[in-house]
């Protein structure tokens, strides 16, 4: 719109031949040049050279650090693919993607289950609003590597309140942080009890984009609350749906901060535990293959690329825009 | 609690209210299951190691551990550590507000050669995991003598491809005649942005504040890298190897610190929680 508006006001200015402060036709010819001058250059410029020199010149040394492999002393020789062939026969590579898929599978879930809460919160009239909104607000403000101190203990085997409550009846539950996928199913929970409160505050964004009308006229053609909540505030929730399981499928990727903080980078479960970019980090500052580290980058960037690309195709099957 | 004040209400309320009491349970139980991992830590960390570790555990202290607050400051460099923290968060932030905005104000507001390109470039890098930088960005510091140090943890996070973005549509969505008219007063770019699109853009400005202090207060990966040496840490780096001392620090001195740790973001975002919710409900639809 914007646009739009100073177009008009330059075609304006030329018509008006001699614009004020300047003889006409220089101006005009600098103008199609760049209209603002120097402004630009100095409006973006502290940005860009800090972005040049923190984002983009590291993005390019490391996709051609991905095709390198480094000497104990430092220095790299071209090795070609071979990081990336590596990549493809590496069984902790499988392994870190299977559980990053497992764990953002489960992180999935808490979409629904804040669709439900967000819906329930934001009922016209409903007292207390205020106060569960800062309940399920809590878990996303706080530090994860805090946080999870807490969760080790409430996973502890022996005194750990979730294991407590499964003997009380009569279960004798895992060892949770030191089990082969038990562990990743509890930096999942985790992972799912974080999350839930950012995604409650984008639908309930969402959910005031509803229009009461709808609801008004369906209740007078006789819908039921139920009926309510599936034919008109999921449909229209689809939005903010679609770019909730973006962002989850982006979050998921990442996982680090919790895995790291919850089960301890020594643990011995690790190995069978640890994803995409735990295996980055062992591999760039424990194993000082910087190279192979810059490739397993890379496939993050990739993945997370190919699977943004596959939810947008995907969304005209499911997502409703209002006109 | 909260059910018996409905079940009053629903003598004077009628039905409507009536109909929220199933929503209140489900809201209820999922309330406490979002703050029992917080109320858990508040007991722990005035509990002794003997209370923390009875099978099966207690509900209420057998006695209270006050002592375990004070224990923190020395079993553990807490105040450099909440120092490095602070420091780190408070640079990022400014840097952040001042760049981002004048960036994004460009791109929302002026014409220039290379912009649909550096845009681009910009869009591009915002897509970008953080990891596929990091060794990069770790030499660059590294080359410069800045490991170890709050100019080292803080400089990648002083410019943000996200926070430019942001800005720029909120400025995109300003009226242009507030623009001519300063023009027309004699403003130049300058003083148009500083004295009347700055002032205008609060709102934008907030939500960036807010998505920068989280993401800077609760950082893991890039500080762990980065620091080194207890001293220089940020909390959250500081916090997670402490993990490794388990055993030799009472639970409860651990369950202290992170309590304290993660006291300041808790209190100020949900004092300001509306602000909050707006700006990240804001930054997310953008």
């Amino acid at each position: 719109m914007s646009e739009t508006i100073e177009r008009a006001g330059s075609g304006m200015q030329a018509a008006q031949a001699p614009a004020p402060g300047g003889g006409g036709a220089t101006r005009l010819a600098r103008k199609r040049h760049s209209p603002d001058g120097w402004w630009p250059a100095l409006f973006i410029l502290p940005l860009a050279a800090g972005i040049g020199l923190f984002y983009l010149w590291p993005l390019l040394q490391s996709v051609y650090y991905s095709f390198t492999e480094w000497g104990v002393f430092g220095g790299s020789t071209w090795t070609g693919v071979e990081n990336y062939v590596r990549l493809m026969q590496d069984p902790d590579v499988l392994r870190a993607i299977v559980n990053t898929l497992v764990y953002t599978g489960i992180l999935l879930v808490g979409i629904p289950i804040a669709v439900v809460f967000a819906a329930l919160l934001n009922r016209p009239g409903l007292r207390f609003a205020m106060i569960y909104r800062t309940c399920f607000f809590l878990p996303y403000i706080a530090m994860p590597t805090a946080i999870s101190m807490v969760w080790r203990i409430i996973y502890n085997n022996d005194y750990g309140v979730i294991n407590s409550t499964l003997r009380v009846v009569g279960i004798e539950g895992p060892a949770w942080i030191s089990t082969e996928w038990f562990s990743l199913v509890a930096v999942a929970i985790v992972g799912l009890w974080m999350s839930i409160g950012f995604n409650m505050i984008i639908l309930s964004a969402g959910l005031k984009g509803i229009p009461p009308e709808l609801y008004e006229a369906s209740a007078i053609d006789g819908a039921g609350k139920g009926r309510q909540f599936r034919s008109i505030t999921v449909p229209l929730l689809t939005p903010s749906i679609f770019f909730l399981s973006v962002m989850t499928f982006i979050a998921g990727f990442q996982l680090f901060d919790m895995l790291y903080a919850l089960l301890g980078p020594t643990n011995p479960v690790m190995p069978k535990t640890q994803s995409l970019v735990f295996l980055f980090y062992d591999a760039a500052f424990g194993a000082n293959e910087k190279g192979y580290a810059s490739a397993i980058g890379v496939l993050i960037l990739l993945i997370i690329g190919l699977f943004t690309l596959v939810q947008f195709r995907l969304q005209r099957r499911w997502v409703h825009y209002a006109d | 609690m909260p059910i018996n004040n409905m079940q009053t209400r629903n003598a004077r309320g009628g039905s409507i209210a009536g109909h929220n009491r199933g929503a209140h349970v489900v809201l209820i139980i999922g309330s406490l299951l979002m703050i029992f991992p917080f109320l858990w830590q508040v007991k722990m960390s005035i509990s002794t190691e003997a209370d923390i570790m009875s099978i099966p555990p207690t509900l209420w202290p057998s006695s209270f551990e006050w002592n375990n607050f004070a224990e923190v400051f020395t079993r553990v460099p807490f105040l450099s550590q909440f120092w490095v923290s602070l420091a780190v968060t408070v640079l990022r932030t400014l840097a952040q507000l001042i760049l981002c905005s004048m960036a994004g104000y460009a791109f929302a507001r002026m014409h220039f050669r290379f912009k649909g390109i550096l845009l681009a470039v910009l869009l591009s890098i915002l897509m970008v995991p953080t990891q596929v930088y990091l060794i990069p960005q770790y030499q660059i510091v590294q080359s410069v003598g800045l490991l170890d140090t709050i100019a080292g943890i803080a400089a990648p996070g002083l410019f943000s491809a996200f926070g430019t973005f942001l800005m720029m549509q909120f400025f995109k969505a300003m009226p242009a005649e507030l623009e001519q008219a300063a023009r027309l007063d004699g403003c130049n770019s300058w003083q148009i942005f500083t004295r009347v699109m700055m002032p205008l853009a609060k709102p934008g400005l907030i939500s960036l504040a807010i998505i920068t202090v989280l993401a800077s207060w609760n950082d893991l990966l890039w500080p762990l890298v980065v620091a080194s040496s207890p001293d220089n840490m940020p909390l959250s780096v500081g916090l997670a190897t402490l993990q490794g001392y388990q055993g030799s620090v009472d639970t409860g001195v651990l369950m202290a610190a992170s309590l304290m740790a993660m006291a300041p973001i808790l209190i100020v975002f949900v004092a300001l929680q509306r602000r909050v919710v707006e700006g990240i409900a804001f930054a997310g639809l953008k």
